[in-house]
């Protein structure tokens, strides 16, 4: 398992590196559509193939990533600190305001994701650059996923304040501010940590499914959501099977992400 | 001697085969019929069931586009319009046995045009206030008069199915064709051969040549492909281009591209004076120069070739060339010239600066379209717009919605900038694109519901699309509406795109096929198709 780790990890970094590295790699621009080679076989100027636009598969597969790679991390960031505020505030004050806190995070939990962000995403304005399309799909993700890891966290919160050493800091005359700062949130840390590894993949994999559905992140700007959206017919990518190469990335990335995060979940 | 008795012997079995009787037809419906009731039908496979299993008085005939005797041998508008007078074919019978008379087709009228029905055929009769009054004038002999005339009135019997007034079997007793037999919801259809059908062939044998007709409710267009290329299904009517590429590609004689169809694609800014747009933003979408230099800054050839794969052509205006009679062929594409498209706009007081335009205020010219999602085509022809536009230094951003929240910006909020849809039309008669035209329409996209007409060129558009109603000399009619596509041509407050071909698949297996522009592309002519005995004989 520790190799398989180690091999994971290396994966990761070198994924990442070629996507942060994609200006210099990438043999095109993303977006140029070479209108007179659409659905190109890969060649060697272009290394997968042009898409049905004519766009170089290869740039688009490395900039697509950076954008699913950089912005998942950043959405599991902010629903982490979302969960932890929640869930830990919860926890540790307990009784009626736990109650509440979680009653509303079991109405949130209840409500189905997808149609959600679909609504959401259709209130926002529309002349909205790509970039910035896609920084409000990661922020409304990262916002709209805090509460499954607040549940968790409220559950440690609890089990914590009620352990010796908080019932110990009490007695020698701990206030609530410095009792969850220098007490609880370092004990939180672990789970925190193993929260935010765990939604990585998962907002990738909600990034994709709003790709697939055409809500994802706008064009010309690509992401794994798009590009998986190439596979959607079948007998298209049959005969043209270096159309996988963002799929089976994308496996190998997801996956490579569950093995670090079994080293994460390790008791230290 | 053997020479002639071989051609004699080859003639027969020719004849035999192409004549092939029996056998069931087989092909998908997207979707479940929302009802078997012809004067309630509006969804594209309830209207496959009514054309397979609906008799009419008359019939477009999708080959010719000219009208067609059916169920009347002859008919006649008088009255200014206003009446029209039927003489019924005799001896004729609906499919549970029970006789077809005037009374019939009164009885259809009536439930027709009973706003308590709120039949979407219906709708097409309504042409002002007052009652429909049908007169049976003897056993085969009705008419018809409506409370103001209406123009291209025969036409829309096309697609009035007569029902039974006397049957207690209701609509499942038929003229058409064929009879519904079997439905098994949210699976399939099957059809009978309608053993009181009343046409015959030229040998006076009665059709229609196969037995029955059997309807898979299919949504997957994947699945549908490889059950006809398996020889499960016997046609797909409407195919996408990657798709008939990808059979065009394996088995030639199967694909078949009828040319041009009535479908188009187009785009239209926002030009509702009470959006909540910046005023900058309105004063660009409601200058004719401004769209006319977007239209001219778009590759339509572009379009057709990458995102059609060359099935689709460069759209003229507001009339596809696969509409015969109603196409101005006077009109011709607009040009892909950006250079022109810039002295358009110079004329606005644009300028480039650097890459960018900007307008004589100095703001970027920047805007958005919104498109349904899921229609990669759509999405393709817009991502094509933008790098298009890019030329001309306009950034424009995609923004793809789902189709409620489009519809809630596109007709309550009017918060949009551009949009991007298409039309498919059924119909061939300006008539049925009054609601689009007229001002006053709410269906009039880019400015809905207005009060009174608020430019010049839409008062002309109303006054030539009003006069063209009212009128009923065809080629008066023809000479209006021409107008009304130059007017469109040039202030483009639509900017049409694409007319897509009618591309579909069709086994080898069935004879007798003639693929066409109009729908239903392939089985227009049902009653004429057959099996090849092998396959007639292995269901």
């Amino acid at each position: 398992m520790k190799y398989a780790r180690l091999v994971a990890i290396g994966i990761l970094v070198a994924v990442a590196a070629a996507c942060l590295l994609a200006n210099f790699l990438a043999p095109a621009p993303y977006a140029h559509q070479y209108r007179e080679i659409p659905d190109a076989s890969p060649s060697h100027q272009h290394l997968l193939g042009t898409d049905d636009l004519g766009r170089d598969r290869f740039s688009r597969l490395l900039y697509g990533t950076r954008v699913s790679l950089l912005l998942a991390p950043a959405a599991a960031l902010l629903s982490s600190l979302l969960a932890g505020l929640i869930g830990g505030i919860a926890g540790f004050a307990g009784g009626r305001t736990e109650r509440m806190v979680m009653a509303a995070t079991d109405l949130f939990l209840s409500l189905p994701w997808l149609f959600l962000l679909i609504t959401v995403r259709a209130v926002l304005p529309l002349n909205v650059a790509p970039l910035t399309s896609v920084i409000i799909t990661f922020a409304l993700l990262g916002c709209l996923g805090w509460a499954g890891a607040a549940r968790v966290i409220c559950a440690d919160a609890r089990t914590f304040s009620q352990s010796d050493f908080l019932v110990q800091a009490r007695a020698t005359g701990s206030s609530g501010f410095r009792l969850l700062w220098r007490h609880l949130i370092p004990n939180l840390r672990p789970i925190l940590f193993a929260q935010f590894w765990i939604s990585i993949p998962v907002f990738i994999l909600t990034e994709a499914n709003l790709g697939i559905l055409g809500l994802g992140v706008a064009e010309p700007l690509p992401s794994w959501g798009s590009l998986l959206r190439e596979l959607e017919s079948f007998s298209t990518v049959s005969t043209q099977p270096w159309q996988f190469v963002p799929l089976i990335l994308f496996i190998v990335v997801v996956s490579s992400f569950h093995l670090v995060l079994t080293r994460q979940e390790l008791p230290t | 001697m053997k020479k002639p008795f071989f051609f004699i012997f080859f003639f027969i079995m020719t004849a035999s085969m192409m004549a092939q009787s029996g056998g069931e037809l087989r092909f998908c419906l997207h979707s479940e019929p929302k009802t078997l009731n012809p004067v309630l039908m509006e969804d594209d496979s309830s209207e496959t069931i009514r054309y397979l299993t609906g008799g009419v008085l008359m019939r477009v005939n999708r080959q010719t586009q000219e009208l067609e005797p059916e169920l009347a041998t002859s008919w006649k508008v008088t009255d200014a319009g206003k009446t029209i007078t039927f003489q019924l074919r005799k001896n004729v019978r609906f499919s549970d046995g029970t006789s077809f008379t005037a009374a019939d087709v009164a009885y259809t009228m009536q439930l027709l045009m009973d706003p308590a029905t709120h039949s979407p055929t219906g709708d097409a009769f309504r042409s002002g206030d007052g009652k429909v009054q049908t007169k049976v004038l003897a056993k085969n002999r009705i008419s018809i008069t409506f409370p103001s005339p209406i123009s291209g009135l025969d036409k829309l019997f096309d697609q009035v199915a007569i029902m039974s007034a006397t049957s207690p079997l209701k609509e499942m007793a038929v003229l058409g064709p064929y009879m519904v037999a079997e439905n098994k919801a949210g699976s399939y259809l099957l059809l009978k051969r309608n053993p009181n059908y009343w046409k015959r062939d030229a040998n006076g044998r009665q059709l229609p040549y196969i037995d029955s007709v059997r309807l898979d409710i299919q949504q997957n267009r994947d699945i549908e492909m490889v059950r006809l290329t398996h020889g499960e299904i016997d046609l797909i009517n409407s195919l996408d281009a990657e798709y008939f590429d990808k059979l065009e590609s394996t088995d030639r004689s199967m694909a078949h591209d009828a040319g041009v169809s009535l479908d188009a694609e187009f785009m239209w800014f926002n030009q509702v004076p009470n959006s909540p747009l910046p005023a900058y933003k309105k004063a660009w979408f409601t200058s004719t120069n401004f769209r006319r230099a977007i239209s001219e800054s778009i590759n339509r050839s572009d379009m057709a070739r990458i995102v059609f794969r060359g099935h689709a052509q460069a759209a003229i205006g507001p009339v596809s060339p696969a509409n015969k009679f109603w196409f101005n062929a006077k009109l011709q594409p607009h040009p892909f010239d950006q250079k022109a498209a810039l002295q358009l706009l110079a004329q606005d007081g644009f300028h480039l600066q650097g890459d960018t335009l900007r307008d004589r205020d100095g703001h970027a010219v920047e805007f958005s379209i919104m498109t349904n999602s899921g229609n990669k085509y759509r999405e393709r022809m817009a991502t094509m717009m933008q790098q298009d536009l890019s030329g001309i230094g306009i950034t424009l951003n995609v923004v793809t919605l789902d189709f409620p929240s489009l519809i809630e910006r596109m007709t309550r909020s009017f918060d949009y900038e551009a949009c991007l849809l298409g039309l498919v039309n059924t119909d061939l008669d300006p008539n049925s694109v009054m609601n689009i035209w007229l001002s006053s329409s709410e269906n009039h996209q880019w400015n809905p519901g207005q009060k009174t007409p608020a430019t010049a060129w839409e008062a002309e558009i109303d006054r030539l699309m009003k006069a063209q109603a009212s009128s009923l000399d065809p080629n008066k009619r023809k000479e209006y509406f021409d107008k009304v596509q130059e007017v469109a041509w040039q202030q483009e407050p639509f900017i049409y795109l694409i007319n897509k071909n009618a591309l579909s698949a069709v086994s080898p297996s069935l004879h007798n096929v003639h693929p066409v522009a109009l729908r239903p592309q392939v089985y227009w002519n049902i009653d004429q198709l057959s099996l090849t005995s092998e396959v007639a004989g292995n269901r």
